[in-house]
């Protein structure tokens, strides 16, 4: 199948009026980076709906775009548990109870936190791994970038992958953090721009969602699931094999709905960085709750297309076809790709190609931006260049120090995509490594915030067990069907799992367990090592209550709170 | 500092520009749009495009501290 697309002169002009954009933003912000605080933190000006759109546009990473289109086909409307009960619970707790410790305490980062609230290595476990999870991660990015223009495009991958790795060093090495969330907002629009005439025209093609419906019966039955199971979400999740994710009800809940989802959206530094830039403390707090409305309409342009194609793929007069991997199977993540091919002419082709090329630009410099906050504050001045208590030189030196690690981030970057053509699997094997530290950081954190009698000892052997168990479960366990110990069963097989995404949940709901029930057992046999004082601004029973009176009702993060609340349980309904 | 409506207008602006004159010029080219069932789609897409835009631009703090002047 050739995925190969013909762009034309004008499909050229629109992804190049983009590109003087991106980086006319960095450029015209770079006048404002005047100390550290202004670059790393985007001097805690951003207005709050910004930052929201920024805080779900870093998640919108086009590899998880085409990740999502692509489970669309392969589990139906399933996949929209991670856009609803597996995001909007975890952002309303984020706003509602935590942001006001994150943004209050005056850390600068998430590590930072972890030092003020318990010690300083539990700071540094978290800060190392996080540093290095990130610069992989925008390596990874920029790997797929790449190849993704080579096979689409037929562009020259050396050439793909330096030029966008100096587009994101340009515009974030210019305007720092400000530059990264302002070219998020600009690419959340153009992705919802761009992809948005291609979700209608699929629809109108398989005669709407009912046609949809209709068409997907026979198909599904084949398959040997009910015939409405592409269009439900939770109808048939009683038992784990009358749905194609394998997964039953509780396990949604605890291992999507909770441990997986909270570590995620509550302890990411990469996403908590994009609410501590907010102007103010309300604002903070209103972020997550901003970013949640277009969060959960996001897979009606990504999900549903997604499931149209498995009607256009059984039917032949659609011509519609994915591409192959070496073993004969069809590359699900290409999905998206596919269709865009399939119904975009010349023009719109440009606006939606610019869309998916913007989205991992976007995914590199959120990385990047993190990555130099981190290193600059948690690394550097806590190991390496302590502040000398001279504020102008200090923070002329950091402004410096930050500017050189977006340098340095990339370029590493730029080796972890390498390794990542060459040695694929090792790369697939660390990001599943890196993806467990969130469990656990969430059981620690959380105890931290609301357990005033939780102690750094505890939280350090907490966190660092948490992740280790999380290596030992991965290593004893292997979805069903695996070939390579990249997916587990290293150490030698115990258990295997139907399907990935369940050992995967279960992966993080035993390092979430072992991480909060060796902190609360080790503070509880150990001294307080805090008095209540120490502890005001870092802990919920220690803190001033927060007063919103001063703020009008409709603009209260409870109020928004609830009108997130009330919108995911009419959806939840109606796709029932 | 910048107020990011500002870029976005002009960017939609001019790319919805772009897509919408391309559409004008495309008009009639049935065998271009046989893929998208059809439909102009670059016209009415150019359209929603441009509209977004200066709507954008509408907003934005350096035209409204202007229309204040």
């Amino acid at each position: 199948m050739d995925t190969r697309f013909a762009l034309h002169g004008i499909d050229y002009l629109i992804m190049a009026v983009y590109f003087v954009f991106v980086l006319g933003i960095g450029w015209a912000l770079r006048k404002y980076m005047k100390n550290a605080s202004a670059f790393l933190e985007a001097g805690r000006s951003i207005p709050a709906w910004v930052a929201g759109l920024a805080f779900i546009s870093t998640n919108l990473g086009a590899l998880e775009v085409m990740g999502m289109t692509g489970s669309g086909l392969k589990y139906g409307m399933l996949t929209t548990h991670f856009y609803w009960i597996g995001a909007i619970p975890a952002m309303v707790f984020l706003a509602l109870f935590m942001m006001r410790f994150y943004y209050g305490s005056k850390a600068r980062s998430v590590p930072e936190y972890l030092k003020l609230r318990f010690n300083e290595k539990t700071r540094a476990l978290n800060a190392f791994l996080f540093a290095l999870m990130t610069v992989l991660a925008s390596g990874i990015s920029m790997y797929a970038l790449a190849i993704l223009l080579e096979n689409v495009l037929g562009w020259n991958f050396n050439v793909s992958l330096l030029a966008s790795a100096a587009i994101v060093l340009a515009y974030t090495y210019l305007g720092g953090l400000s530059s990264a969330i302002y070219n998020e907002v600009l690419q959340f629009f153009i992705i919802i721009i761009g992809l948005l005439p291609m979700a209608i025209l699929v629809m109108a093609d398989v005669g709407g969602y009912d046609g949809m419906q209709a068409s997907l019966a026979p198909i599904v039955e084949g398959k040997g699931f009910a015939a409405d199971t592409w269009t439900t979400t939770w109808k048939y999740t009683a038992t784990a094999g009358a749905n194609p994710m394998g997964v039953e009800w509780y396990g949604i809940l605890a291992g999507l709905g909770f441990v997986l989802s909270f570590g995620y959206w509550c302890t990411n530094f990469l996403i908590v960085q994009r609410a501590m830039a907010a102007e103010s403390m309300t604002a903070a707090r209103k972020v997550p709750l901003i970013g949640a409305i277009p969060k959960m309409f996001i897979p009606f342009l990504i999900i549903i297309p997604g499931i149209a194609a498995l009607v256009l793929l059984n039917d032949p007069g659609k011509g519609f076809t994915l591409p192959l991997n070496d073993a004969g199977q069809p590359i699900y993540d290409y999905t998206i790709i596919m269709l865009l091919k399939q119904y975009l002419p010349a023009g719109v082709l440009g606006l939606g190609i610019t869309a998916l090329l913007a989205s991992f630009m976007s995914g590199m410099a959120g990385n990047v931006s993190a990555f130099n906050t981190v290193w600059t504050y948690d690394i550097y001045q806590s190991y390496i260049r302590p502040a000398t208590g001279n504020k102008e030189s200090d923070d002329r030196h950091y402004l410096k120090v930050g500017r050189m690690a977006t340098i340095v981030g990339v370029l590493v970057s730029i080796a972890a995509a390498y390794i990542a053509s060459k040695f694929g699997n090792i790369m697939d094997f660390l990001q599943t490594v890196f993806s467990m530290i969130n469990a656990p950081l969430f059981a620690v954190i959380f105890l931290g915030m609301f357990w005033k009698r939780s102690t750094g000892n505890a939280a350090f052997i907490g966190l660092l067990m948490g992740f280790l168990i999380a290596l030992l479960h991965h290593g004893l366990t292997m979805p069903a069907g695996a070939t390579t110990l990249v997916k587990g069963g290293w150490l030698g097989v115990v258990h295997t799992y139907p399907v990935e995404m369940a050992q995967n949940f279960w992966t993080a709901i035993f390092a979430f367990t072992t991480a909060a029930l060796l902190t609360v057992i080790i503070s509880l046999v150990s001294k307080r090592e805090k008095s209540d004082e120490e502890l005001n601004g870092l802990v919920y029973s220690m803190t001033p209550k927060l007063d919103d009176s001063g703020v009008v009702w409709y603009q209260r993060p409870w109020f928004l709170a609830l009108i997130v609340g009330i919108i995911m349980i009419v959806l939840s309904i109606l796709f029932w | 500092m910048l107020d990011i409506r500002f870029p976005i207008g002009l960017m939609f602006s001019i790319v919805g520009l772009i897509i919408t004159i391309y559409g004008l010029a495309t008009m009639g080219q049935d065998a271009m749009y046989v893929k998208s069932l059809n439909v102009n789609v670059n016209l009415l897409s150019g359209i929603g495009t441009l509209a977004f835009g200066l709507l954008m631009l509408l907003f934005s703090d350096p035209v409204r501290k202007r229309k204040k002047k």
